[in-house]
């Protein structure tokens, strides 16, 4: 026995709700049209100004000029890791000596810009001739290729000694007692089992200061180094066509992006076993 | 008025003033100031960085505020929009984007006037293109760090003031913006110091600030390492009045945070 009589006969859908017009939708309509517009105007300039003869003189000094930043970044990053060791080391030692120190370089590097310290390297210190050839060491502050280097590896290895120095802090102490307790030496300790865990922190922080170095780079074309930028202000100067910065910035984007997803891909693959 | 206030100001100047440290030690050398030294121009200088930096911080938070909304929004139209924005201007070096800005304002303008049959060189003011290409590439960090802050912010605060029936204007501004703030200002206490760096990109278009200055200084004197040890030690200066001076702003912004 049942109360029900009649059963509802089977009825449609009920109909999709409209999407109604909203003031973001309008926004944001509005902006990509505008962002089409700019990449059509980016399009047609590189079209309607293509010139053969541009193309064949200026693309392979673009290579070069790739081949020099990268080779630039590459080497400032590797060196400015070696240094940045003994400086995060000497930030979380307990000599209060060592700690100023270091806590002043990683201030001072920091907080100036690093056209000034480029600057102050190319210019600055090769104004010394004199006592730079007695001591042997003009060959290197007389190009600029080096003195870009040289203020890469001094900048960047303050910023790294900080991402290392908050990563290897990152790993709790109960780390280092449970090695301690196991009877590990310190040593084996910090190389087995809180180095690991630290590199895994300082991993994102590492891709972001290489992502920063690679566009910090262009500095060195105002010292007469010819990387990417350097190029590309010397093709400008040449032709005044304006896509030479267009051809710059593909480079430059695809260069960061491709990084960026490298990273991303790096961090899922080395995280894997920490997801749940 | 306006006399009173300009004369205050050149008494107080730091570098330059009666109780400058350039007229108090650099007195005939130099770094004198007037026409004996360099003092007066680097002091110059000094003023349009902190004048292109500060111009700059407004508009940057402002638009940099808007994309944060337009990457949280549940348009995803809009979020597409925001993130093109932000990939590219992260993506390209600051001192491409100043130039490509400042070359592509003149060109679109010399276009736009060649239209009204107008033709003639036109060349914009390097100020403006430093504030321009600066302002986009902060706005593009900052709506980063304001975006992860909107996130840190609970579905209920925006509830609570649904259900207190203030209209959503009044909920961003009374209920969501103060707290918004208070978690974004250590972000953009570093996007201030980093804006302040970058505007050194700006001597790269002829801007007179502190590095453009000081390289004349030093081209024209010789003494090319004094003169740009000065610089960097202006830019540590500069920065450490700022860290200091955010470093008030963030215990105020703190102030009714809950003691643990």
């Amino acid at each position: 026995m049942t109360a029900v009589s009649q059963l509802i006969p089977p009825r449609p859908a009920p109909a999709i709700a409209k999407r109604r017009i909203t003031g973001a939708r309008i926004a944001a309509l509005a902006v990509l049209a505008l962002w089409a517009l700019l990449a059509l105007a980016l399009v047609l300039t590189v079209i309607n100004g293509w010139d053969e003869q541009k193309f064949l003189r200026y693309g392979p000094r673009y290579l070069h000029g790739l081949w020099t930043t990268v080779s630039l970044v590459v080497l400032g990053i590797v060196f400015g890791a070696v240094l940045s060791l003994p400086i995060a080391f000497a930030r979380m030692s307990k000599s209060s000596v060592l700690n100023t120190v270091a806590y002043a370089y990683v201030y001072i590097f920091r907080s100036t810009p690093l056209l000034a310290q480029l600057f102050l390297i190319y210019y600055g210190l090769g104004s010394f001739r004199p006592e730079l050839e007695s001591v042997g060491l003009w060959w290197f502050f007389r190009e600029a290729w080096y003195c870009g280097l040289l203020s890469f590896v001094l900048n960047t290895a303050a910023y790294q000694a900080e991402i290392l120095r908050g990563a290897i802090e990152s790993v709790p102490r109960g780390q280092h007692e449970g090695a301690a307790a196991l009877g590990l030496s310190k040593y084996v300790a910090f190389r087995k089992v809180i180095l690991p865990q630290a590199l895994i922190v300082a991993l994102r922080p590492y891709g972001n200061e290489i992502i920063l170095m690679i566009k910090g780079s262009a500095v060195v074309s105002i010292v007469t180094v010819y990387d990417l930028m350097g190029e590309t202000r010397y093709a400008f100067s040449r032709t005044f066509d304006y896509q030479t910065y267009l051809w710059a910035a593909i480079f430059y984007l695809a260069i960061v992006e491709a990084l960026r997803h490298l990273w991303a891909f790096l961090e899922a693959r080395l995280t894997r076993h920490l997801k749940r | 008025m306006s006399g009173f206030f300009s004369a205050l100001f050149s008494a107080l100047d730091p570098l330059c003033g009666p109780v400058g440290v350039f007229s108090l030690f650099g007195s005939g050398s130099l770094v004198a100031c007037g026409d004996a030294g360099w003092g007066d121009e680097i002091a110059f200088g000094v003023k349009i960085t902190i004048g292109l930096a500060v111009v700059t911080l407004p508009v940057g938070l402002v638009i940099g505020f808007l994309i944060a909304l337009a990457a949280q929004s549940e348009e995803k139209l809009l979020r597409l929009a925001a993130g093109i924005y932000t990939t590219i201007f992260r993506g390209l070096p600051e001192l491409l984007t100043l130039f490509i800005i400042y070359y592509g304002l003149q060109i679109l303008i010399q276009a736009v006037l060649a239209w009204f049959g107008y033709q003639e060189r036109v060349e914009i003011n390097a100020f403006l293109a430093g504030v321009v290409a600066l302002s986009v590439v902060f706005s593009s960090y900052s709506s980063e760090v304001m975006l992860s802050a909107f996130r840190a912010i609970p579905r209920g605060q925006y509830e609570a003031g649904d259900a207190l029936g203030l209209h959503r204007s009044r909920t961003m501004i009374l209920v969501v913006l103060p707290q918004l703030i208070r978690i974004a200002l250590p972000g953009l206490t570093n996007l201030w110091l980093i804006l302040l760096k970058d505007t050194s990109y700006a001597s790269a278009i002829g801007l007179a600030e502190i590095l453009r200055q000081t390289s004349i200084a030093a081209r024209v004197s010789k003494e090319a390492f004094f003169f740009y040890f000065i610089a960097c030690l202006l830019y540590l200066t500069l920065a450490t009045i700022s860290s200091v001076g955010l470093g008030f702003l963030e215990r105020w912004a703190k102030r009714s945070e809950v003691r643990r």
